[in-house]
């Protein structure tokens, strides 16, 4: 069973739709997002952030009160979208519902129009509408939703050179290392979303509330014209894929290649750079892969003694759990929090998982998980802070990857995406499992074989 | 004068900030709802009754909303325990978009046979969020039902975060707090104190009941942190209320004396000063000479125990200045006093819910020309931290980053704690900590950097 009870989420694996949105407009130049609901959502999600990035996350609330509640948020939301250009100045404004502002039905694309329409001040502002209702999904989804919003409401009919890349929810540090490898092609691209400088910013004397960088307006526009889009994302729906928008509007041919993390991934992601460009990898790229190959070979013994669960967003726990297979360590459970019937059908298909070995649990809970990892007798577990929960219960040890990593600093900077990345991260694991052995060895050869 | 519609603040909020001067008495405009896209540091109605409750260890906690709200307050709050860990959990309806079109009692109803089923509570609070309150589930029916085909307290936390503030929300918790009491109330027996307002962060309730035990104050009940429902329950019996955090339980204590005839009385164990008075303050309230001087002997050895160290400390502090931006009036005025002793300025101090006697309050207690601020955003603390040249700020997790990137040092005093920051030790505590950030080698660094010094 996904859970083990029916009406009941105990312990959280996921989050809501808004959060990711507040993650995917942090990606785009001097942008702020505007969340239309009560002002505790945002406090939240500004809270989640703030520890996992240490990065000052402002997002703007309607903070709708009763009143809003009951005669509609038409005046809180414009009264708000006023207040927040007056203190910000951005150039971007996503503006995304909550909750409540679904339950009670308000129409954000009404409201936007009519506001443009009204006010000066709107006029140089680009305003991204997108419906996010918490109770519609995950930060998964909403992540991604928003991503095709943007491209659905800027991108344009044209013709040039570059290549559209859609990153999935990897670190700013993970972002940059795209742009390396992009840059090793030596292709122009759109990278929708950048959170490498937004969410760690370099230290500076002149503090920017909206900090540089991120994806310009004009480059999602001339995502319309690009050449070929390749999206970071294997499971996700068509209908919240932006690189699907953009073959179906502007016929841009699309490669969908999962999260570059361990060695196929990796290989399927500059394949795909290959094949787009009609260049070949930088040979320094082929040195990073022969070095990987290096790797799995020494740590391969160690790592067959790894019985892993793998938990978190979608896309992670694929990637993950292909890197665990390629290198001999059981992905014993696999588990997210979002919905996917994907997960199964690609592993199985694209590397012959077997499915006795593995149980594949979808919108779940760490009390399900939590179970399971006692039952499966799992030695190690891979993915986001949460999972301490069962660490401290259990005393089976955690991979920090993902979001949130809120115990812990550098989550910001991880990067396990890559040759390079991927070998790290398989170093960081082995090692948790190298760890785990050397400090009871002695006491279990002792009390298993010694006899006096 | 109150000069604060300079650039970069909203003329709405201009109210809500004041340059203090002692010469015009102007009040703080406050408890108010918080201005739309202004960027509010303050939480939710839900959030302010969970962080109440929340740390009761026995109590199965029941979110009944979507998921995020659950989720981003799973085990929100460092509270530690003796017993048990059932309140580390996090329980949700997790309602999905059939719920919210049909409604969600039937699901709740479901959830908490499941709860009884599996767990076999004692109590069960239930809270409902901002959909609840819209979609129009009749919390209070389903709960009262379950209360009766299960004979366990099955307690409604009306809590939907649109409908107030925080400040509602420990409202909201009061009366659950109430309900619960109310279960059984048995002959008043009128002995020892409860001590209301401390939630056990890092431990710091056992350091506040290690010194009322050892001066031989029996404690009654704790709310909330390291209680049990039990205990409680039992609370109608004490004869004195101390009250720690004074914005989420002032209102409570005064419906227990209206209730129960139980007089309270506020006290800090913020700070050396404010512990000094308040340990006296219960003595005499009590009125026993033995524990009057039993306190004085208390102080003696604590205040000789970190005297010491205080004063190291207070030399390596002296001639900072420092931003306070906290959840309520009280511990500011706690903090301001506790700053000065250590010889640092406080320049700006800032509240989330702040009272009008507290701002008050603040503003005897601070310098000409110190800003006070309600409901502040980040563009107002950058703003006046830069002004008035704060070294340090002491204030919630949210502020840290901004404080860091403005090149200012930090002190977590909210729900983040790892260590105790209230009686004797926790001064030493804090003035460690202060010591820790402001004297940090990375500073110099970074002024460097900035081309200054
Ligand atoms: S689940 Fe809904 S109400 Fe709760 S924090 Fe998310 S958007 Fe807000």
């Amino acid at each position: 069973m996904a859970r083990n009870f029916i009406n009941l989420d105990v312990n959280p694996c996921k989050m809501c739709m808004p959060m990711g949105a507040a993650i995917a407009f942090k990606g785009i130049e001097k942008s702020i997002l505007m969340m239309h609901g009560s002002q505790g959502c945002s406090t939240y999600m500004r809270r989640h952030m703030a520890t996992h990035y240490n990065e000052p996350v402002d997002i703007a609330s309607s903070s709708l009160t009763e009143q809003g509640t009951v005669y509609g948020g038409e005046n809180n939301l414009k009264k708000g979208l006023r207040n927040t250009i007056q203190l910000y100045q951005p150039k971007v404004i996503g503006v995304v519902t909550t909750c409540l502002a679904e339950t009670i039905g308000e129409d954000i694309d009404r409201l936007i129009n009519e506001f443009v329409a009204e006010e000066e001040i709107a006029k140089d502002i680009t305003f991204i509408p997108v419906a996010t209702p918490g109770y519609g999904g995950t930060e998964y989804e909403g992540y991604y939703l928003s991503l095709r919003k943007m491209v659905e409401r800027l991108a344009e009919e044209g013709s040039n050179d570059k290549v559209n890349i859609i990153a999935g929810n990897l670190t700013p540090a993970e972002i940059r290392r795209i742009k390396e490898i992009l840059e090793s092609f030596s292709i122009s691209y759109n990278l929708l979303p950048d959170i490498s400088k937004t969410l760690d910013a370099p230290y500076s004397k002149d503090y920017q509330k909206l900090p540089d960088g991120g994806t310009t307006i004009e480059e999602i526009k001339s995502m319309g014209g690009a050449k070929a889009t390749i999206e970071l994302g294997a499971l996700l729906d068509e209908k919240i894929s932006a690189g699907q928008f953009l073959e179906d509007e502007f016929r841009i041919p699309l490669y969908r290649v999962a999260l570059p993390i361990g060695l196929a991934n990796v290989d399927k992601f500059i394949n795909a750079l290959s094949k787009v460009t009609g260049a070949k990898p930088d040979p320094k790229l082929t040195e990073a892969r022969g070095r990987m190959l290096d790797a799995m070979v020494d740590s391969h013994k160690y790592n067959a003694q790894g019985r892993a669960a793998i938990f978190g967003q979608p896309e992670l726990v694929y990637s993950i759990a292909t890197l665990c297979l390629e290198n001999g360590l059981v992905p014993a459970l696999l588990a997210t929090g979002a919905k996917t019937s994907k997960l199964e059908e690609l592993l199985k298909k694209d590397f012959g998982l077997a499915v006795e070995d593995t149980v594949i649990i979808d919108d779940t809970d760490f009390d399900t998980i939590r179970d399971y990892v006692n039952k499966l007798d799992v030695n190690i577990l891979i993915g986001h802070s949460d999972g301490k929960f069962i660490t401290e219960r259990d005393g089976i040890p955690l991979v920090r990857v993902g979001f949130p990593i809120h115990d812990r600093v550098g989550g910001q900077r991880k990067v396990t995406i890559g040759y390079d990345g991927s070998v790290n991260f398989l170093d960081e694991i082995t090692n948790t499992l190298l760890d785990r052995k050397y400090s009871s060895y002695r006491e279990d050869m002792y009390d298993k074989h010694f006899t006096g | 004068m109150s000069r604060s519609a300079e650039l970069g603040t909203l003329e709405e909020r201009k109210d809500s900030i004041l340059r203090n001067s002692k010469q015009e008495k102007k009040d703080l405009k406050c408890d108010q709802n918080s201005v739309a896209g202004a960027v509010s540091q303050r939480a939710c109605v839900y959030s302010g009754a969970r962080v109440v409750l929340n740390p009761i260890t026995d109590a199965y906690h029941l979110v009944h909303g979507p998921i995020g709200c659950a989720s981003y307050t799973w085990d929100l709050r460092g509270s530690l325990t003796s017993g048990a860990e059932v309140f580390r959990n996090s329980f949700s309806t997790d309602l999905r978009e059939k719920d919210i079109v049909f409604g969600g009692e039937k699901k709740l109803t479901a959830a908490i046979d499941e709860i009884v089923e599996a767990y076999d509570p004692k109590v069960v609070f239930v809270y409902s969020t901002c959909v609840v309150g819209v979609i129009g589930d009749d919390l209070a029916a389903v709960c009262k039902a379950a209360e009766q085909k299960y004979n366990i307290r099955v307690i409604p936390v009306q809590a939907p975060g649109f409908a107030g503030n925080k400040s509602t929300g420990y409202k909201a918790a009061g009366n659950a707090i109430l309900e619960l009491m109310d279960t059984n109330v048995t002959p008043l027996k009128k002995k020892g104190i409860n001590i209301l307002g401390d939630y056990n962060l890092a431990g710091e309730l056992w350091i506040l009941q290690g010194y009322l035990n050892r001066v031989g104050i029996e404690v009654n009940a704790k709310f909330t942190g390291d209680s049990s429902c039990e205990e409680i329950m039992r609370a109608p019996q004490a004869e004195l209320n101390i009250v720690q955090c004074a914005g989420s339980m002032t209102l409570l204590a005064k419906k227990m004396e209206k209730r129960y005839g139980i007089p309270f009385v506020k006290i800090s164990f913020v700070g050396i000063d404010d512990t000094i008075a308040s340990l006296r303050k219960i003595a005499q309230l009590l009125g026993e000479q033995k524990i009057i001087d039993n306190v004085e002997e208390l102080i003696k050895e604590e205040q000789a125990k970190v005297k010491e160290e205080l004063e190291f400390y207070r030399q390596r502090l002296e001639g900072y200045s420092a931003a306070i931006y906290v959840g309520g009036g009280f511990k500011a005025i706690s903090l301001i006093k506790q700053f000065n002793s250590l010889g640092i300025n406080p320049v700006m101090v800032g509240t989330q819910n702040g009272k009008k006697e507290e701002y008050a309050r603040i503003r005897d207690l601070t310098d000409e020309g110190t800003i006070i601020l309600d409901d502040a955003n980040p563009t107002e603390l950058e703003k006046f931290m830069k002004e008035r040249g704060a070294d340090i700020l002491v204030g919630g997790v949210k502020e840290r980053p901004l404080a860091y990137k403005l090149g200012v040092a930090f002190c977590d005093h909210n729900h983040g704690r790892k260590h105790p920051l209230t009686g004797f030790v926790g001064a030493v505590n804090f003035a460690k900590e202060l010591d820790s950030t402001l004297n940090s080698p990375v500073w110099k660094i970074i002024a460097k950097e900035s081309g200054g010094e």
